[in-house]
């Protein structure tokens, strides 16, 4: 049976190449902004895996994602450090800040400010200097990706043309001056504004001055202590809310898909996909049935029974969708490395294959129903009208 | 020595559609159809040989009258246990021959093994068999739509043939083919049509092949009007 399905099937080369086209081109639809969601949703909190030396983040009630500042007192620090099961806990200062650069260029910035002492909560990778340079009197380390953007000398320098910002450079923060000491290399984040990390106690005295200056406390749990349960005795001892590093990331994705509307956004791509993967299929199918109308029915006549046509189709239907769904996950995978060396964003996660695979199913099933319709309602007795 | 009865049916109607519109197809047909014989039914077109063939074969229902096939009364069968039945005791050779256009000619001729549930491998050596004995082992492997019309005349007897069975019913097989390939087409199902245990029905408009019936059955209006038995004996 299988045999005879797919040498039917690949026998009408025109209708089986347009049945998997059209597969192929819904799958990679489906997967493809399934993959770009992902991405994106997964780049909302890049900030949280970067600083993936602390357990638990310890923020405001009010705090609904990592660039939302809404300052706690410093005396927290104190109390998370007396909860049970809280190795070590530090501050960290987090907060937008305008700062002009030494040929002029004015830029909003994300300043960061670290543990002084444990430099705690750093940028991962340094691409020039040492985090410890930090330590070094007014010093600042920039972003990689900043130094060629938003932190670019646009105006030049003494005559010279615009270039990156780099080590040594200058910067004007809040009418202080600093000094760049090394460049990071931080992952692809959401937010676009550019980053610069210095000392807690530097950054929350180049800060305007407010009554409360600390954003977060990052804390790292005790060896074998469970972090839901020490983030849970925080929150209990301090007021304030405490999260593990995942608990975080989950409060910031649902804020940036509530508030974005890009779930709405893709999700319509996504439905759209799925629509002209079932129309393709459903229209391939259906000309096919149709094609092989009389065949059906000679071999209903002969003495196929209505579960063997259904299984013939089935597989046939199986077939291309495999086919289908291979070729449109591979243009999908192929595409997004692409895109991801140009810098988008695009994560092709299990999750999106399953959901490709899952949608490319429900797509053929509809399909197939439509079409089984047809071939199960068949009159075997046409077979004898010429 | 007469030959078994084969089909036998009393009083056999059928009609279509309701009403005003009714036609009645059959209007009590009476018949008895000997193994080992080559039955002609001919008859103007819209007389109703297509529905008593499409009856006898397990295809239609009837709406009255009696049938038995071989002893047995497919009428009181589930559409499922006919459908079975039909695969395991009747071959079909249809007017536009209907081969499957993109399966091999080995392939069509083993459909009804593989229906019947036969392993591939053994349906497609049974069916390469076959087509050795109707000389056309050389075209197994291609696609009906590059033989001649002679010679997908010949695969579609083949299908018909392959699962050995007790009924074989022909629609029209020589109404494509010319004076030559018609004589060959038929010289085959007559050789194949007179065993014992086998009942060939040839439904035709084609004179030219009356010569080779053991006997004729004429129908005008849903009846048969004339039965002669020929020469040929069993």
């Amino acid at each position: 049976m299988i045999r005879t399905a797919l040498e039917m099937l690949l026998g009408d080369r025109a209708r089986y190449f347009g049945l998997v086209v059209g597969l192929a081109f819904a799958t990679l639809l489906i997967t493809q902004q399934a993959s770009i969601f992902t991405g994106f949703t997964e780049r909302t909190a890049s900030w949280i895996r970067d600083t993936g030396q602390a357990d638990l983040w310890i923020m405001d009630t009010q705090t609904e994602f990592t660039e939302d500042r809404k300052p706690i007192q410093s005396n927290a620090l104190q109390r998370v450090r007396g909860v049970a099961g809280v190795e070590w806990a530090v501050p960290m200062y987090k907060a937008y800040i305008q700062v002009r650069l030494a040929d002029g260029t004015r830029r909003n910035v994300r300043l960061v400010g670290i543990d002084d002492a444990t430099l705690a909560g750093a940028p991962p990778v340094m691409l020039e200097g040492r985090i410890e340079d930090l330590r070094q009197d007014r010093a600042v380390i920039v972003d990689a990706r900043d130094v060629n953007d938003a932190l670019r000398l646009t105006r030049g320098l003494n005559g010279a043309g615009p270039r990156p910002l780099g080590v040594g450079d200058r910067i004007d923060i809040n009418d202080q001056d600093a000094v760049v000491v090394g460049v990071a290399q931080r992952s692809v984040e959401f937010f676009w504004d550019a980053v610069i990390y210095t000392t807690y106690s530097r950054a929350v005295r180049m800060a305007p001055r407010e009554r409360k200056l600390m954003t977060f406390v990052l804390a790292k749990v005790s060896p074998g202590a469970d972090p839901e349960e020490v983030a849970q005795r925080v929150a209990a001892a301090t007021g304030l809310a405490a999260f593990t590093s995942q608990g975080f990331e989950d409060l910031s994705k649902g804020f940036i898909l509530r508030k974005t509307g890009i779930l709405e956004n893709f999700g319509v791509t996504i439905m759209l996909g799925f629509v002209i993967g079932v129309l393709v299929a459903a229209q391939m199918l259906h000309n096919f049935v149709v094609e092989n109308q009389k065949s059906f029915a000679a071999m209903k006549a002969m003495g196929a029974s209505n579960g063997y046509l259904l299984r013939l189709v089935s597989v046939q239907v199986g077939f291309a969708a495999v086919m289908g769904l291979g070729i449109g996950l591979g243009i999908a995978a192929v595409s997004g490395h692409f895109l991801e060396q140009s810098g988008l964003a695009f994560r092709m996660t299990w999750d999106v294959v399953v959901l490709g695979a899952a949608g490319i199913l429900v797509c053929c099933l509809l399909a197939a129903a439509f079409s089984l319709r047809r071939v199960l309602k068949l009159d075997p007795a046409v077979v004898f009208k010429g | 020595m007469s030959a078994a009865v084969a089909i036998e049916c009393r009083g056999l109607t059928r009609s279509f559609g309701s009403g005003e519109t009714i036609v009645q197809a059959l209007r009590g047909v009476d018949l008895q159809i000997h193994a080992g014989q080559v039955t002609l039914l001919v008859g103007p077109s819209g007389c109703g040989k297509t529905t008593l063939i499409s009856i006898l074969s397990g295809i239609l229902r009837k709406d009255g009258g009696e049938l038995r096939v071989f002893g047995e009364n497919p009428e009181s069968y589930t559409e499922r246990q006919r459908t079975a039945w039909r695969a395991h005791n009747v071959g079909f050779v249809f007017q536009t021959l209907n081969l499957v256009p993109t399966l091999s000619v080995e392939h069509n001729v083993a459909l009804p093994l593989i229906l019947q549930g036969m392993a591939t491998r053994e349906a497609f050596a049974r069916a390469r068999a076959v087509l050795a004995a109707l000389e056309l082992a050389d075209r197994a492997g291609i696609k009906p739509g590059k033989l001649s019309g002679g010679q997908q005349q010949r695969v579609a007897i083949a299908r018909a043939l392959v699962h050995e069975p007790r009924l074989l019913v022909c629609d029209e097989p020589t109404s494509a083919l010319d004076a030559e390939n018609g004589h060959r087409v038929m010289e085959l199902l007559v050789s194949v049509g007179r065993r014992s245990n086998r009942a060939l029905v040839v439904v035709t408009h084609d004179a030219r092949i009356y010569s080779f019936a053991d006997r004729i059955l004429r129908m005008e209006d849903g009846r048969i009007v004339e039965d002669s038995s020929l020469v040929h004996q069993p």
